[in-house]
Formats: C-alpha cells, sequence, structure tokens
C-alpha cells in the first residue's frame, strides 16, 4: 500500500470540490462541480446554491476526484475538509463525507479553514514558500487580512465590518445594470470610464487600523448614479453613466484595498504579501498590488487564477496541519458564519442549537 | 383593522433606536421580513435589532454571500438571513428555513424578503425600508397577526412617548 495522498473536500458555499494532493504537495485532480465534465452527470442545470445540492454532487465528485488522480481509497494517508466558514448546511455536508470517510478507512480527519487555504493557494505548483507573510483573503464573503507566521499559526489582523469586497461589486453591478457576477462586468465596464470622473468615498482609510467598510461606498455609488433618494431620484442608471461610475467605483475599492494591505505590511513587518479569493482576479486590483509591492519592496504572491475562486486543492494545506499534529476528531464540528476578528466564536451557534 | 407604524428616520442614531424598540418588544418565535432597495440600511437596522436583543453589533455583518448567519444574543437565537442571491423559493427551503423559521426560541430576520413570500409564516412583521433623502428613511411596519399586532403596537407606544 502507498499511503501518500490527501483527499481534500471543500463544500462551504456554492461548489462542491474535491482533489488529491500527494504528500509532496503536488495536486494530482482538483475537481469543481460546476466544472463542465460534470454537468452531465446530474442532468443538467444544478441548483446552485443549497445544501441539498451538495448532496447530490459530494459522491460523484469525490469519485472523480480519485479516478482523476489515478489512486483509489485504500492510498489515502488522509481526508481533509473545509469545516469554516460558510453555510451551516454545506459545510455539514462536506464534514459528513469527510468523517465517514476517515471511520471507514481509519485515517486521520483534518479540518481546514477555509480563508486560511485561500491564502494557502498563493504557494500551490511549486511556486514556492509562502511563509512568513500578509495573507490576504478578497471574494465575495470575505476581505480578511492576516499575520501569517506558519501554515499553523495564522491571526486575523482585520476584516470587513459590512460587506465584502466582492459583495460590492455584485451590488454595484444591480445598481448599474450591469450583469452577476459583478467582479468581472463591473471591470469590463470599467475599461472604457473615467476613474477620477465621480469622488467616490474611500471607507476606513482615515481609521488607523485594518477593517474594511464597503456598505457605505455602494450607497454613494448609487447616489452618484442617480441622484440622492427623494422624488427627482431615477429609477434606473443612466448607461452612459455607467462606465465613468463603474471606473470610479472599482478605482475606490482597490485603493482601500492596496493601502489597507500596506498598512498589514508594515505594521507586520513581514515582506511577503499573499492575495487569494475572487476579487484577486481583479486585474486594477493586480496592477495596484504590484505597484505598491515596488514601492515598498516587498514579495508579492497572487494565488493562479484557477486557484482564487472556491476549489479544494488550497486544502494542501492539510499536510502542514498533520506534520504539526493538528487532526481533528470525528465529532469535529462546523463553524459557519463568516469569520470575524474581534470575538471569532460569537457565531458558532450550531443549527438547530438556541 | 390593524394599523400600520410608520417611522420617519433622520439619521442611522435614530433608525438604531427604533430597531431597539422593536427588539424590546419582539416575542420569541417571531419572524421580521424586510424589504427595501439596496442601500436602503436593511442590514443596518438587522444591526441595531440584534444589539437590542443582545447581540454584539460587530458580529453582524451584510449575509448575502453565506445566506444565513446565527447570532447567539441574551435570550434568543437571531436568525438573519438574506435571499439576495436565491433563485426561486425552493432554494430557501433548501437551506433548512423552515427549521427555524418554525423554531420558538429563534427570531428570524429575513432580507428582500419579497422574494420568498410565499414561505413567510402568515402571523409575521413586514418591515418596509425606502429612502427619503440621503440619511432619511421612512420605515414601514405591518403586523401580520395577533403576535405581531402586539409586538406593532408596543413599537407605536414607544414611538409616540
Amino acid at each position: 500500500m502507498n499511503r501518500r495522498h490527501l483527499l481534500a473536500i471543500e463544500s462551504s458555499c456554492d461548489e462542491t470540490a474535491s482533489a488529491v494532493i500527494r504528500d509532496d504537495g503536488k495536486i494530482l485532480s482538483s475537481i469543481v462541480a460546476s466544472q463542465d465534465q460534470l454537468h452531465a452527470e446530474f442532468g443538467g442545470v444544478v441548483p446552485e446554491i443549497a445544501s441539498r445540492a451538495h448532496v447530490t454532487r459530494i459522491v460523484p465528485v469525490l469519485s472523480s476526484a480519485l479516478d482523476a488522480a489515478g489512486i483509489s481509497r485504500t492510498d489515502l494517508a488522509a481526508v481533509a475538509v473545509t469545516s469554516e466558514p460558510g453555510l451551516v448546511g454545506s459545510l455539514l455536508v462536506g464534514l459528513t463525507a469527510a468523517k465517514t470517510l476517515a471511520m471507514c478507512l481509519d485515517i486521520p480527519l483534518v479540518t481546514v479553514n477555509h480563508i486560511e487555504a485561500h491564502v494557502y493557494a498563493c504557494g500551490l505548483d511549486e511556486q514556492g514558500p509562502i511563509f512568513p507573510c500578509v495573507g490576504f483573503v478578497v471574494s465575495g464573503g470575505h476581505t480578511s487580512l492576516y499575520d501569517c507566521v506558519s501554515a499553523v499559526d495564522f491571526r486575523l489582523i482585520g476584516g470587513t465590518t459590512d460587506d465584502a469586497a466582492g459583495e460590492a461589486f455584485d451590488k454595484v453591478a444591480r445598481i448599474l445594470g450591469l450583469p452577476y457576477p459583478g467582479g468581472p462586468s463591473v471591470a469590463a465596464a470599467a475599461e472604457s470610464g473615467n476613474p477620477r470622473a465621480f469622488d467616490m468615498p474611500r471607507p476606513m482609510l482615515k481609521n488607523p487600523g485594518l477593517d474594511f467598510s464597503f456598505s457605505g461606498l455602494k450607497t454613494a455609488v448609487l447616489y452618484a448614479a442617480r441622484g440622492v433618494p427623494g422624488p427627482e431620484q431615477l429609477s434606473e442608471t443612466p448607461v452612459d453613466r455607467v462606465p465613468d461610475l463603474a471606473a470610479s467605483f472599482q478605482a475606490a475599492v482597490v485603493d482601500v484595498l492596496v493601502q489597507k494591505a500596506r498598512r498589514a505590511l508594515k505594521q507586520t513587518r513581514h515582506r511577503r504579501l499573499c492575495v487569494g479569493g475572487g476579487v484577486a482576479a481583479n486585474r486594477h486590483l493586480r496592477d495596484q498590488l504590484t505597484a505598491m509591492a515596488q514601492q515598498e519592496n516587498i514579495e508579492l504572491r497572487i494565488a493562479p487564477l484557477k486557484y482564487c475562486t472556491d476549489n479544494a486543492a488550497m486544502a494542501a494545506i492539510a499536510w502542514e496541519y498533520l506534520r504539526a499534529g493538528r487532526t481533528a476528531d470525528l465529532d469535529a464540528d462546523v463553524l459557519p458564519g463568516l469569520v470575524r476578528r474581534r470575538s471569532p466564536h460569537a457565531t458558532s451557534a450550531s443549527p438547530g442549537s438556541s | 383593522m390593524i394599523e400600520d407604524v410608520i417611522f420617519h428616520s433622520d439619521s442611522e442614531a435614530e433608525t438604531d433606536r427604533f430597531a431597539r424598540w422593536c427588539a424590546a418588544g419582539v416575542p420569541a418565535g417571531l419572524t421580521f421580513a424586510l424589504t427595501g432597495d439596496l442601500g436602503s440600511g436593511k442590514t443596518h437596522f438587522v444591526r441595531g435589532f440584534c444589539a437590542g436583543l443582545g447581540v454584539r453589533p460587530a458580529d453582524v455583518t451584510s449575509p448575502t454571500f453565506v445566506l444565513m448567519q446565527l447570532y447567539r444574543g441574551t435570550m434568543y437565537t437571531v436568525c438573519h438571513f438574506d435571499t439576495y442571491r436565491l433563485g426561486d423559493p425552493d432554494e430557501f427551503l433548501a437551506l433548512g428555513a423552515e427549521e427555524y423559521l418554525e423554531d420558538p426560541n429563534c427570531v428570524c430576520v429575513i432580507e428582500w424578503a419579497d422574494r420568498v413570500e410565499s414561505l413567510l409564516p402568515s402571523d409575521h412583521v413586514r418591515l418596509s425600508i425606502r429612502a427619503t433623502g440621503p440619511t432619511q428613511r421612512q420605515i414601514t411596519m405591518t403586523p401580520g397577526g395577533p403576535q405581531s399586532h402586539l409586538l406593532v403596537e408596543s413599537v407605536r407606544r414607544a414611538a409616540n412617548g
């Protein structure tokens, strides 16, 4: 027997994903259920969200990951699963599958923090060590800064107090009449716009800390687009304003993200910034981060595009947990909700508890 | 005939005050259905409401992405839904929403509730928030049955007092 493989499971939100990672870090397979090759197995469109969809998808996804890696269950050394943060029911599906495998195969269970895994994605595909670093996850659900000393020592040092950056893109897309998801559609509209056309607020930039707030910026875009609430307010955004609004909004978001990242680097004195999450695909953000990294003379690492969105390969961090002896018991629970700095356990109410 | 309560808020602080009145009289098991455009302040209301139930305001963030968040208050669990990303009401059920809507120890707050209208318990409080100026909001509170009627009346007294 050749137990050198880790099976990783990710089901924290929309995607059902699984990956096989060898003990040298090589990713042998990475399957995400929204990928085309799987659609046929489910007979068409799958409900985008909802834990019940995960239930029907999880077993085919796990089998596909093993098949694509060319290994069998008996080759597995451990099972890793995202246990936090995310949607309660969705997380439970993955965790239950992982526990079942761990028990039946008598191998260790490792629970992974999804956001920390997003940072770890910067080191996948043999891109070299990433620790120590400032970890920065910018996605639809999170805008989080971490002081990352090692794979097993992450400290949350900043987060959003209301909307996440990706969520702000989605909502602004809606205000501007652009399609979902908002990240790519707002970025595309911004291409032909003037980022100085509208004077958008830079929320929390004057605030000395590392926290973010994007709700007010969303409202500022709404008012700039349609006027302040009242009888004069337009019901739709005039099409000719859209490029300038998109560009001005994007510039404000990116400005805040980059300045806070710079501040986190100064505060932690780390010389490396590792950026993950779906918004890391935004080209303007990449350009501005690159410019900042040059100015500050720090190393910038952005996760490969295929690992920016949700996937299970980034749970490769579990190998580091295993080496550090950080395994989970079979009664491990999920920690739903979003990551928060002030009281990370305040929202850990389990489903059904009250 | 049950009358609506219409509250005019001039600032976020006034909306917070209104939200706390709502929290003060809320019976266990009641559902709040929130409607209002983007940027009208639905999540802001929920933060004030949760504060009134003993949840740390900093713990309340937009659940748009995760669809649902649970907060532990002093007496109740608060279940904060956001149906913004849902395609249809079936997906709301697939979240296990009924479990929370029917839980007598849980107070549910649903943003974009008009999208799941058919699934709301009949005795719920409807809160419609409308922006009437840059920081001005008109909040209309409508009871759907006896329990929510009692709450609406207690908020009316607080607002008039």
